[in-house]
């Protein structure tokens, strides 16, 4: 039991010397910059009253790793700074849209999830059937598309010529759960629909593996229905790969939401990125890219765990 | 020449239909100027003008021509993804077998530098990145292929490992070979192969990746004439059940299909694979 402690803690610390190594890319990226950001912002036509007052603005005239620290510390207490183009507070612009887009998130994966697996089972029961090929087929096509055209072909059908959802999903705080639930159901058809095939086709791919060991054969041999082979004897030891599946492809989604937000002008934290990498607004950036950052590695250290956890092979090392 | 008919003949449907796509789309954008009925930044209408005989595909955001913008869309488009993957491969590819034959600490100062830009989504870094420079291609061609060599330089590290261990390497190492000749006449020509279809599956991540760029207008700037970016200008008219804007997108996603398709059979040829019951 120590060993694996051991194994998971190395993992942990590897996973915050990560994210140490990016906060520091994302503060001194800035000075990789040849020349000077307040210029090059401000464009040839500043004065050098207003360069400067800029360059204080965004703590530039202090020394960088002041300026580092600074920063380290005000995201770890909450503190974001303030935006350059509206003067808010990040950690104000950033709370309901990261909530807005952890809500649109965890939706896709709540429909995303089953449906992978259910898909995943049903083609490995009818592998090589005309089912199983269909399937496969539509997967790896939505895998192709890029995530705006398939996003644009949902609006099309079910918001312009059906009239059932709309095509825009303004979402406030006053909505009730339902509204919210099904003002966001096309862009989280979308996601699901980005990530579905990769998931399906891991579960298919590891059940299949199984079917070929030797206590399935024996099952088999004793009589037991397919149906009831796959879901008692081989999903149960098909868990650990396919979990580590999802929560990679959990991850995938994090970045997905970005273009995703951006067609269905999504209130989330991917739109505020845009929007912000557009008008230069550096604080949020970097407020943004460490958040998405953060997630990304916990979910690839957290199916980095999960396939530690639930692999004999290391939990009982001879 | 017969020998390529008879690797056509047995390749599969799939992969046919990807070949005839990807030659089509490359005669296109070699030709453009001559194929496309009017220039690419050519204002020759009304905004949003409708399908008619004139303009096959109507008129832009701007009262360009649809089908003009398509045809040098796809030069612009395939043209920034096929140089931003080559340098990728030249980048990945020779730091990848450094890695491979000298091993110790420059394969550890390559792997972790790999292990960091991997950590990070990349569209998240590539934001994060046109927001300190702005939005300029020769950047936005840099950071893409930076972070794509990432993966490059995985494959070639660990293909190339497997070679540098071979008793041919050791002998041109004892020969008092350089480490470049090594690379070119050692390395190179025995890990060819993968690389080779590391390569489709790369330009296709490549291209969507500049598309979704341009998409939120941080990619191709205007007035070039850009796939993604059309998908976005000409967004609006979908809400009038237009299916023009979705032309661009729809060529973005029979692209990369088609390149996948080739790539799997590519794969599936040289592993040998047989199908499994």
């Amino acid at each position: 039991m120590s060993h694996i402690l051991k194994v998971i803690a190395q993992r942990i610390s590897l996973g915050f010397l990560t994210l140490f190594t990016i906060s520091l890319l994302i503060t001194f990226g800035v000075e990789l910059l040849p020349g000077d950001l307040a210029e090059s912002i401000l464009g040839q036509g500043a004065t050098p009253e207003t360069v400067k007052v800029f360059r204080a603005e965004l703590g530039l005239d202090e020394p960088a790793h002041l300026r580092y620290l600074n920063w380290l510390g005000g995201i770890v207490t909450g503190d974001l700074g303030v935006s350059l183009a509206s003067k808010r507070e990040i950690s104000e612009l950033v709370g309901i849209r990261l909530a807005n887009t952890i809500f649109l998130g965890g939706f896709a994966a709540t429909i995303a999830v089953p449906l992978a697996l259910f898909l995943g089972i049903l083609a490995a029961l009818f592998r090589n059937t005309l089912f199983d090929r269909a399937i496969n087929t539509f997967t790896l096509t939505t895998i192709s598309f890029p995530e705006f055209f398939v996003a644009y072909i949902l609006i099309l059908f079910f918001a312009i010529k059906l009239g059932w959802f709309p095509g825009i999903s303004n979402i406030s705080t006053d909505l009730s759960f339902g509204d919210k639930l099904y003002r966001t159901l096309l862009p989280a058809t979308t996601l699901t629909l980005v990530v579905l095939a990769h998931m399906m086709r891991m579960t298919r791919a590891t059940i299949i593996n199984l079917l070929a060991s030797p206590y399935i054969e024996m099952a088999r041999l004793k009589g037991i229905r397919p149906i009831k082979i796959i879901l008692r004897h081989a999903l149960p030891n098909a868990l650990a790969p396919i979990v580590n599946v999802i929560a990679l492809n959990l991850a995938y989604l994090v970045v997905g939401v970005v273009i995703v937000e951006v067609v269905f002008v999504y209130p989330g934290l991917g739109q505020l990125m845009v929007d912000s990498v557009s008008k230069r607004d550096i604080p949020v950036v970097q407020a943004c890219s460490m958040i998405f950052a953060s997630v990304y590695i916990l979910l690839n250290l957290s199916a980095d765990i999960i396939s530690i956890v639930t692999n004999p092979r290391i939990l009982h090392p001879r | 020449m017969n020998k390529l008919k008879t690797v056509l003949y047995s390749a599969p449907w799939s992969a046919r239909f990807g070949i005839v796509v990807i030659l089509i789309f490359s005669v296109i954008s070699i030709f453009a100027p001559l194929i496309a009925p009017y220039g690419e930044t050519e204002i020759i209408g009304k905004s949003y003008e409708l399908w008619s005989e004139k303009h096959i595909l109507g008129t832009d955001n701007l009262g360009r021509d649809m089908l003009s913008r398509l045809i040098f869309g796809a030069r612009n488009t395939i043209g920034m993804a096929l140089l931003t993957t080559f340098l990728a491969f030249l980048i990945g590819s020779i730091t990848g077998m450094i890695a491979a034959v000298l091993g110790g600490w420059v394969d550890q100062i390559f792997g972790r530098i790999v292990d960091v830009l991997m950590s990070i989504p990349s569209l998240i870094f590539a934001l994060l990145i046109l927001s300190f420079f702005g939005t300029s291609v020769t950047y936005l061609i840099g950071t893409i292929a930076i972070l794509e060599a990432t993966r490059v330089f995985r494959l070639a590290r660990a293909t190339g490992m497997n070679v540098a261990v071979m008793d041919f390497v050791e002998v041109a190492k004892l020969r008092g070979e350089k480490l470049g000749w090594i690379i070119r006449k050692e390395i190179l020509p025995n890990i060819t192969a993968p690389l080779l279809a590391e390569f489709g599956l790369r330009f296709c991540f490549v291209f969507l990746f500049i598309s979704a760029l341009s998409f939120l207008g941080l990619g191709i700037q205007p007035p070039s004439a850009d796939w993604g970016s059309m998908v976005r200008d000409n967004a609006t008219l979908i809400s009038y059940d237009d299916i023009t804007p979705l032309l661009p997108a729809g060529a973005i996603a029979l692209l990369t299909v088609a390149t996948n398709f080739v790539v799997d059979w590519m794969l599936h040829k040289s592993s040998g694979l047989k199908d499994v019951n």
